[in-house]
C-alpha cells in the first residue's frame, strides 16, 4: 500500500492544495470587502464613532465584554445594548458613567472609566453603530 | 545534544515555563472572579487578569516554539546554527520586551499604557489577544524577523529536510499573518474580518504545520520509524490542515456582518477541520507501535502520544461542537467558547511545547538521552494531573455554557446574563477546583526538573525489529 502513494504525491497535494485554497479563499476576501457595503452599516461611521472605537479599544473594554459574540464572557454582550437599553443613548452614558470607583460588593464589576462627556458620547455612538450591523439575525433574542 | 548552538534553545524554554506560571496564577485569579466578582477589584480588573493570561500564553508558546526551532533545526541541517549570538540577543530583547509588557498591565490602568506608549498615533491595541502596545508588535515583528533569517540561514546551508522545511513554512507563516495585527480600520467588521487572519490562521492553519513538525521531530528520535514514512505522513496531515482551515476561517464570519454565504463555506470546510488532528493521532500511536528501539524517555513519548490525542479532543471535537452555523447561532461566545479554546491550545500547542522540552530538555543538560527514573515518574505525574484536569476545566465549561445558552438563549423566557451566570455559579466553582489540581501538576512539572539528577539513567535499548 505504502508504495503507490508515495512521499512526493503528498508533497504536491500539500503545496497544489494549499496555494489553491488561499487564491480561493482571497477570491471570496475580495467578494466580501465588495459586499460589505450593503451590510457593515459604514454610513454610519462618523468621526465621532472612531472616536468611540477607538476609546473602545484603549479601554479594553473587549476583556470583559463580548461585540457580536467576540470578545471575552464575563459581561454581557453589547452589540444590542442600545436595543436592550430602549434604543436610549442616555442610558448607556448613564450606565458608564455611574459605576461605582470601588465595584459592587459581591458582584462583578465594571470599573469607573471617569470620561469626559464628549468622550461618553462618542462610545454610545460606537455602540449605537455596531448595532446598525447586519449580523445575519444574531444575537438570537435581546439578552445578547 | 549533537551540536553546540544548539544549546541556546534552553534559555527559551526555561522562559516558557516561567511564563507558564504567571499564566496558569492569572486563570486562577479570574476564575475566582467569576465567583467572587468584586475579587481584587479594582487592583486588578478581570480584563486585565484576562490579557495577563492570554498574552503569557500566547508568548511562552513562541518562545517555545522559537526553542523548539534553535534545537531541531541544526540538528536536522546536520550543521552548527548560523548565528548563536543573534539568537541569544534576541532572547534577551523579547524576555524584557514581554516583562516590561506584564507590568505595564498590572501596573497603570490599560488606558495610560496606550498613552504613554502613543497608541493614538498608530493605533493596534485593546483587541482579543492583540492588547500589546503598538512598541511591543513592532518589537514582536523584529524578533521574529531575526529569527526567521537566523534558522533559515541555517536550513540553506545545511541538510534539507522535510521537517525542517515544514517548521519554516509555519513559522514564516506565523510572521507573516501577525502582520495583519497592525492593521485596525475604523470599519467594525472589516477590523474583525481581518482580526481572524492573525488569530484563526494561525491556530487552525499555520501552527499546525509548526506542531507537526515537532511532533514528526520527536517521533523520529524516540520511535526510530523510517524518517521517508514519518515524512509521507507529515505532508498529508498539513495538507489536510491547511486544505480545510484556510477556507474554514469562514466559520468566524456568521455573525460579523460579512455576507451569509460564509455560513456554508464556513461550516462545511471547518466541519472537516477535525481530519487533520485525527489524522496526528493515528499517525502518533502507529509511528509508536512500530517503533524500532525503546527509548529510554518515556515520558517524552508520553508526552507526544499526549499532544495527539489531546489536541483530537480539544480542537477536533470540541471545535466541531459548535462549528457548523445553525449551532453556532446559539453558542457564540459562551463559555462553549471557552472550553474549546482551553482544551485545544492546552491539546495542541501547550503539550507540543512541553514534548519537545521533554525530548531536548535532559540532552541540553548534558545526559546522553533522558532523565533519570525518579524524574521521569514525577513528570508523568504532572502530565497526569495536568491533562485530567484540563479535562475537568473542559467539561465543568462545557456544562456551563450549555445551561447558559439555554437559559439566555433557547428557553420560552430568556433571562438577562448576569441573572444567568448567578445560576451556573457551581460549575464555576468546580472550574476553579479543576484549576487549582492544574496548578499542583504544573509544580510537579517544575519539581520534576531538580529531582533525580544525581540518579543514572537507562541507556538506549535497541530492540529487534520483526517486520
Ligand atoms: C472589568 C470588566 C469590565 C470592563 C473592562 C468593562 N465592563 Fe462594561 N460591564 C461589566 C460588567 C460586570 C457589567 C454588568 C454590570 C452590572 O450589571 O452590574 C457591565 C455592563 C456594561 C453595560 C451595560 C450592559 C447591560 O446589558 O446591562 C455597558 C453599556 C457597558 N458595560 C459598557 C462598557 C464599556 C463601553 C466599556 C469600556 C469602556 C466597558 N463596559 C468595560 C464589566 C466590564
Ligand atoms: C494551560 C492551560 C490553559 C490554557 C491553554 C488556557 C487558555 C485560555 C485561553 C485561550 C483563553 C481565552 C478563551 C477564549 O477567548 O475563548 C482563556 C481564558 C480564560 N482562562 Fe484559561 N487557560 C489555561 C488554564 C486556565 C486555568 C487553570 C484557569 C483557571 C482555573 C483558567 C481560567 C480562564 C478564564 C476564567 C478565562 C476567561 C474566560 C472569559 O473570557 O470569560 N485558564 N484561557
Ligand atoms: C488547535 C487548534 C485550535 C485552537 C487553539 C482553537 C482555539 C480557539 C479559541 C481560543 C477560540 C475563541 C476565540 C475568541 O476568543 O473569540 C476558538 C473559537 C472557535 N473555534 Fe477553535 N481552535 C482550534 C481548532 C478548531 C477547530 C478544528 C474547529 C472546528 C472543527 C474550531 C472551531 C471553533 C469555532 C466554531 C469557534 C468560534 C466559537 C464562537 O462562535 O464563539 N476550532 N477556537
Ligand atoms: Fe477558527
Amino acid at each position: 500500500m505504502a508504495q503507490v502513494f508515495t512521499k512526493s504525491m503528498a508533497r504536491n497535494i500539500f503545496y497544489g492544495g494549499s496555494v489553491f485554497f488561499m487564491l480561493l479563499f482571497l477570491v471570496l476576501t475580495f467578494d466580501t470587502t465588495r459586499s460589505l457595503p450593503a451590510l457593515d452599516n459604514r454610513d454610519a461611521i462618523t468621526p465621532e464613532v472612531a472616536r468611540g472605537k477607538l476609546l473602545w479599544e484603549q479601554n479594553d473594554c473587549v476583556g470583559c465584554h463580548t461585540l457580536l459574540g467576540e470578545g471575552a464572557y464575563f459581561a454581557p454582550e453589547l452589540g444590542n445594548v442600545y436595543q436592550r437599553f430602549g434604543n436610549s443613548k442616555e442610558a448607556i452614558i448613564g450606565f458608564i458613567k455611574s459605576r461605582p470607583k470601588n465595584g459592587i460588593p459581591g458582584r462583578r464589576s465594571m470599573p469607573q472609566f471617569n470620561f469626559s462627556d464628549e468622550e461618553l458620547s462618542a462610545i454610545a455612538e460606537f455602540l449605537i453603530y455596531s448595532s446598525g450591523i447586519n449580523a445575519a439575525g444574531w444575537p438570537p433574542n435581546i439578552q445578547g | 545534544m549533537q551540536y553546540k548552538s544548539q544549546a541556546v534553545a534552553m534559555p527559551y524554554f526555561i522562559a516558557a515555563i516561567i511564563l507558564f506560571v504567571a499564566q496558569i496564577l492569572f486563570g486562577l485569579i479570574m476564575g475566582l472572579q467569576y465567583v467572587i466578582g468584586d475579587f481584587l477589584f479594582p487592583e486588578i480588573p478581570f480584563n486585565v487578569a484576562r490579557m495577563v493570561h492570554t498574552n503569557t500564553l500566547i508568548v511562552w508558546l513562541l518562545f517555545g516554539f522559537m526553542g523548539a526551532a534553535y534545537y531541531l533545526v541544526p540538528e536536522e541541517a546536520e550543521t552548527e546554527l548560523f548565528s548563536p549570538w543573534l539568537a541569544k540577543l534576541m532572547f534577551w530583547i523579547f524576555f524584557l520586551a514581554a516583562g516590561a509588557t506584564v507590568a505595564g498591565y498590572l501596573l497603570v490602568p490599560y488606558a495610560t499604557l496606550a498613552e504613554l506608549t502613543g497608541n493614538e498615533l498608530f493605533p493596534t491595541m485593546g483587541r482579543e489577544f492583540l492588547e500589546q502596545p503598538t512598541i511591543t508588535k513592532i518589537g514582536i515583528v523584529i524578533v521574529a524577523l531575526a529569527f526567521l533569517f537566523n534558522v533559515g540561514m541555517t536550513v540553506l546551508k545545511g541538510r534539507k529536510t522535510v521537517v525542517n522545511l515544514v517548521l519554516l513554512i509555519g513559522l514564516l507563516g506565523l510572521a507573516v499573518f501577525f502582520l495583519f495585527a497592525f492593521y485596525v480600520p475604523d470599519n467594525l467588521v472589516l477590523d474583525k474580518f481581518f482580526w481572524w487572519w492573525v488569530v484563526h490562521l494561525w491556530v487552525e492553519g499555520v501552527w499546525e504545520l509548526i506542531l507537526g513538525a515537532i511532533l514528526a521531530f520527536v517521533l523520529i528520535k524516540v520511535t526510530g520509524v523510517d524518517r521517508e514514512v514519518i515524512e509521507k505522513w507529515l505532508y498529508v496531515i498539513i495538507a489536510m490542515a491547511l486544505i480545510t482551515g484556510i477556507i474554514g476561517t469562514g466559520h468566524h464570519f456568521f455573525w460579523i456582518g460579512a455576507p451569509e454565504y460564509w455560513q456554508w463555506w464556513g461550516s462545511i470546510f471547518s466541519a472537516l477541520e477535525p481530519l487533520p488532528f485525527f489524522m496526528m493521532t493515528v499517525f502518533a500511536f502507529n509511528m509508536v507501535n512500530r517503533r524500532r528501539r525503546n527509548h529510554p524517555n518515556r515520558v517524552a513519548t508520553l508526552w507526544a502520544l499526549g499532544t495527539a490525542v489531546m489536541a483530537f479532543l480539544g480542537a477536533g471535537v470540541w471545535g466541531f461542537l459548535h462549528t457548523l452555523s445553525p449551532v453556532n447561532y446559539y453558542t457564540h461566545g459562551t463559555q462553549l467558547t471557552a472550553a474549546h479554546g482551553h482544551m485545544a491550545f492546552y491539546g495542541a500547542y501547550v503539550m507540543i511545547v512541553l514534548t519537545i522540552i521533554s525530548y531536548a530538555m535532559p540532552l541540553l543538560r548534558g545526559r546522553t538521552a533522558a532523565n533519570s527514573n525518579k524524574s521521569q515518574v514525577l513528570e508523568m505525574w504532572s502530565f497526569w494531573l495536568m491533562t485530567i484536569a484540563m479535562v475537568f476545566i473542559t467539561l465543568f465549561l462545557t456544562g456551563a455554557g450549555i445551561l447558559q445558552v439555554y437559559l439566555q438563549r433557547v428557553s420560552e423566557t430568556p433571562q438577562p446574563f448576569l441573572v444567568v451566570q448567578d445560576q451556573i455559579h457551581l460549575f464555576y466553582w468546580l472550574r476553579e477546583v479543576a484549576g487549582v489540581v492544574f496548578l499542583i501538576g504544573l509544580i510537579c512539572y517544575i519539581a520534576s526538573f531538580f529531582v533525580g539528577n544525581k540518579d543514572p539513567e537507562h541507556t538506549l535499548e535497541v530492540s529487534n525489529t520483526t517486520t
